[in-house]
């Protein structure tokens, strides 16, 4: 046996390690570090209005679902029909966060799919994003009355996914809260 | 019925192929012509078992029978015709009954077409399949059971996701399965060659068709991909280094690099060791990508079926398949003798260098694909790799692959034609400078120029070996024509695909360069004008149409007085309860235009998008001439006349 030969099993067999590791860092593992948190503080604007400015106290007062998107992701474009879903039901303040996007191509891909958030949120340098600790986009967050952060839900938001656990989720926090 | 009657099936498959992964190889060891036989007539049945299994399940989407869960989740009685038939690998368990379907397929291919090959070879290889096919059986049966039962049944299925229902998107998994699961062939042949302690010309000869089958069904499946993703997705994004499209392309780097060490090992007996490696990693790559998607390690649009649990059955499948493969390559390498590469001037010295940068490639876009999981494992700090980095260090290995793309075809074997490549270098060199030079002046871009002027010197260089094989110059014009007529089929499958790739280099670069778009908020009557078009708002309207409502818009397209009306649609799935947009596209070999009517209102307007993408065509074009070009090279003789005579 030449020991070169065996250079592309040890390749593999660390790749191999590294994917089962990835396995095992379920994104709910980040979840419990965010849970039950104040969303951190920030400053940003709006992605409309660049004059409009909104901050951590804007989230407090009702439920919101903070939807993380850019208009480079193209899993937010699958995932945003059932985002302008959830706003017709009318059922939840819907927060957008528009990450790491440039505002134009933001403000273009919300007329071309449709916005249906009640507020935009422009977060072109992460500013939010990590203090959220946002991983990657389409991401969503629920956030309580008083402007804590519930529960994250890491990728696309299907009908199924809604209904099942998020809608569950935001109507327990409406009726604990006053 | 059909629900149990398919399922049966698929269990009485698994049997089969778990004796077919064991009794040939013992066959081989023993020399038993019977139990080796038996290998041929197993994969067959088997073959026939999955497709009945397969087709069970198409009936049941067919006849919208609700009651099993699958077709309740993912079909409709409403649905067309062609979506309830494509519905059945629209979704996991579905798709991987697909996967399945055409590896036994292959499977069965292998043991019919490979009669003349040598028994104990077959046989291992055959068997190296069944453990393949046996290993993915199992996954399905275990934990994505196509035909489970719902109880009671609902009344009408949940329908497609509007997204996926189109005709471009309905036939990329087929092709794309074809392309992945078509290099199993490779792989077991690798393996089986590994136990056999021989690889050789014929067996180099006897894989090419096999591995150009494969790669030219993966390069239609990619290509469809991308087209999908263009009009449905992206809007001018025709690749967006998704790390689904990147797995895909993967394998697909890895399989040019074997379809060319092939062709290296059947004619010069040299690179045995490289192309055994090369024939394992293109399917490792296929199992990853199978691995990447239903895992849902990594975010993408093709996540459908994300389930950690589902991950780690395919990571153990992949793990035992390439893990053994590779354990078994580590042992018996060395066996694997062949002639030491001659002169990097030669022939022979080019396809190295093609393989080197190829693999360089494939290196690349992994790296990139994965780093932000392996960064995530090693330190938990979060960062995604985009656009940029692919683009910055995929272009240029890409563009120095391309030098050596015109030059390799014009050097001879044995590397003596020093003076002709000289010749060919100055002329070719002129050809760059010209086309470059026109480009920046007319295109005012050096990047643009660059790119532009090396795909020129590629069709050059491809003319250039093409001119040469025929004598062109040398000989009378007569005898010239008479010779391409000669020319093995094989040389018009090089000749196309390089010129593909020539046109497909062209195209990516004029669309990333010159395209162009705008959006304003416009009433019926208005226009905006983008690149010399004028786009105006003609028309609206609105209706129903078979499983959705509709708002329609007619936006007319004006260029120095030739007028073309664009037809858009928002679209409104009440099944679904989901929104699309449709844009109105006027492909054409020089610009496509397209345009896209959103939110509003008729007081105040509508916003409308409009598009300029110049050439984008041709980047599809040149990818169909690519898998073209594999399939014209199977008609060469010259593989079958040696496959008669081994």
């Amino acid at each position: 046996m030449k020991p070169a030969a065996l250079i592309p099993l040890a390749i593999f067999l660390v790749l191999g390690g590294l994917f089962a590791m990835g396995l095992t860092k379920d994104p709910s593992a980040i979840k419990t570090q965010m849970i039950d948190r104040p969303v951190p503080d920030f400053i940003l604007t709006d992605l409309r209005d660049e004059t409009v400015t909104y901050t951590q106290a804007d989230l407090r007062g009702q439920v919101s679902l903070v939807n993380v998107f850019g208009s480079w992701c193209t899993p937010c474009a699958v995932e945003h029909p059932t985002i302008v879903d959830i706003g017709q039901q009318d059922v939840v303040r819907i927060v957008g966060v528009n990450w790491r996007d440039e505002r134009a191509a933001g403000q273009a891909w919300l007329n071309r799919l449709g916005n249906p958030y009640d507020i935009v949120l422009f977060d072109d340098l992460s500013l939010l994003a990590i203090g959220l600790g946002v991983t990657g986009a389409p991401e969503s967050f629920i956030v309580d009355a008083s402007g804590t952060v519930r529960y994250k839900h890491t990728g696309m938001v299907t009908p199924q996914i809604w209904r099942d656990t998020l809608l569950p989720i935001i109507n327990d926090l409406k009726k604990s809260a006053p | 019925m059909l629900a149990e009657f398919g399922h049966i099936a698929l269990i009485i498959a698994f049997g089969v192929a778990l004796l077919q992964s064991v009794l040939p190889l013992l066959g081989a060891a023993r020399r038993d012509s019977r139990l080796m036989a038996f290998g041929d007539r197993a994969a067959v049945l088997q073959f026939i078992l999955i497709a009945v299994s397969y087709a069970a399940l198409t009936a049941i989407f067919i006849g919208s029978d609700f009651s099993v869960e699958l077709a309740a989740q993912n079909s409709h009685s409403d649905k067309p015709m062609l979506y309830k038939i494509t519905g059945v690998w629209g979704n996991h368990e579905g798709s991987m009954m697909l996967w399945i379907t055409m590896l036994a397929l292959f499977g069965a291919a292998m043991a019919v077409f490979g009669k003349h090959l040598p028994a104990s070879l077959r046989a291992r290889a055959v068997a190296v399949q069944a453990m393949i096919g046996a290993g993915f059986l199992g996954f399905i049966l275990l934990t994505s059971n196509p035909f489970l039962r719902l109880d009671p049944a609902p009344l009408d299925g949940r329908g497609l996701n509007p997204i996926l229902q189109d005709p471009g998107l309905a036939f990329h998994p087929p092709f794309l399965y074809l392309g992945y699961v078509g290099f199993s062939v490779a792989f077991s042949f690798s393996v089986a060659a590994l136990l056999e302690g021989r690889v050789d010309a014929v067996w180099a000869r006897w894989l090419r068709p096999w591995v150009l089958l494969a790669w030219s069904f993966l390069s239609i499946g990619i290509t469809l991909g991308s087209v999908w993703a263009y009009y449905e997705l992206g809007w001018g994004g025709w690749w967006m280094w998704d790390p689904v499209e990147n797995v895909s392309f993967m394998p697909w780097l890895a399989g040019t690099a074997l379809l060319h060490s092939v062709m290296v090992l059947g004619t010069r007996h040299s690179m045995a060791s490289w192309t055994v490696l090369l024939g394992i990693s293109a399917f490792s790559l296929s199992l990853v990508g199978t691995f990447v998607v239903r895992s849902g390690v990594l975010v993408s649009v093709h996540s459908f079926a994300v389930d950690p649990a589902r991950g780690v059955v395919i990571l153990g499948l992949l793990m035992a398949a390439t893990g053994g493969a590779l354990t078994l390559y580590a042992m018996r390498a060395a066996s694997l003798r062949g002639r030491e590469p001659v002169s990097v001037m030669s022939r022979e010295g080019g396809l190295a260098m093609n393989n080197l940068l190829l693999v360089a490639a494939t290196v690349t876009v992994f790296l990139g694909t994965f780093y932000p999981l392996f960064i995530d494992v090693i330190s938990s700090a979060q960062i995604s790799v985009g656009k940029p980095y692919f683009d910055l260090t995929f272009a240029p290995i890409m563009l120095l692959l391309i030098l050596f793309m015109g030059a390799a075809p014009l050097l001879d074997w044995q590397g003596k034609n020093k003076a002709g490549l000289k010749a060919f270098l100055k002329k070719a060199g002129f050809v760059f400078l010209i086309v470059a030079g026109l480009t920046a002046f007319i295109g005012k871009s050096v990047l643009g120029a660059l790119a532009i002027g090396i795909a020129a010197y590629l069709a050059f260089a491809t003319f250039a070996a093409m001119a040469r094989k025929v004598k062109w110059g040398k000989v009378s014009a007569a005898q010239s024509v008479q010779l391409l007529r000669a020319q093995p089929a094989a040389a018009y499958g090089f000749f196309l695909a390089h010129m593909g790739v020539a046109i497909f280099t062209a195209a990516a670069t004029v669309m990333t360069v010159w395209a162009n778009e705008d959006i304003r908020r416009v009433k019926i009557g208005e226009s905006i004008s983008v690149s010399g078009y004028s786009f105006t708002l003609t028309d609206m309207s609105s209706g129903e149409r078979d499983n959705y409502s509709y708002l329609s818009a007619d936006i007319t397209a004006e260029k120095t007085g030739r007028k073309t009306v664009l037809k858009s649609e928002r679209r409104f799935y009440p099944v679904r309860e989901m929104l699309t947009t449709e844009a109105g596209f006027q492909y054409s070999a020089g610009a496509t235009i397209f345009a896209a009517i959103g939110d509003g209102d008729p007081d105040k307007g509508f916003i409308l998008r409009a598009y300029y993408h110049p050439g984008v065509v041709w980047i599809w074009i040149g990818a169909f001439m690519m898998a073209l070009a594999g399939f014209v090279s199977l008609f060469d003789k010259r593989l079958r006349r040696q496959g008669r005579d081994a």
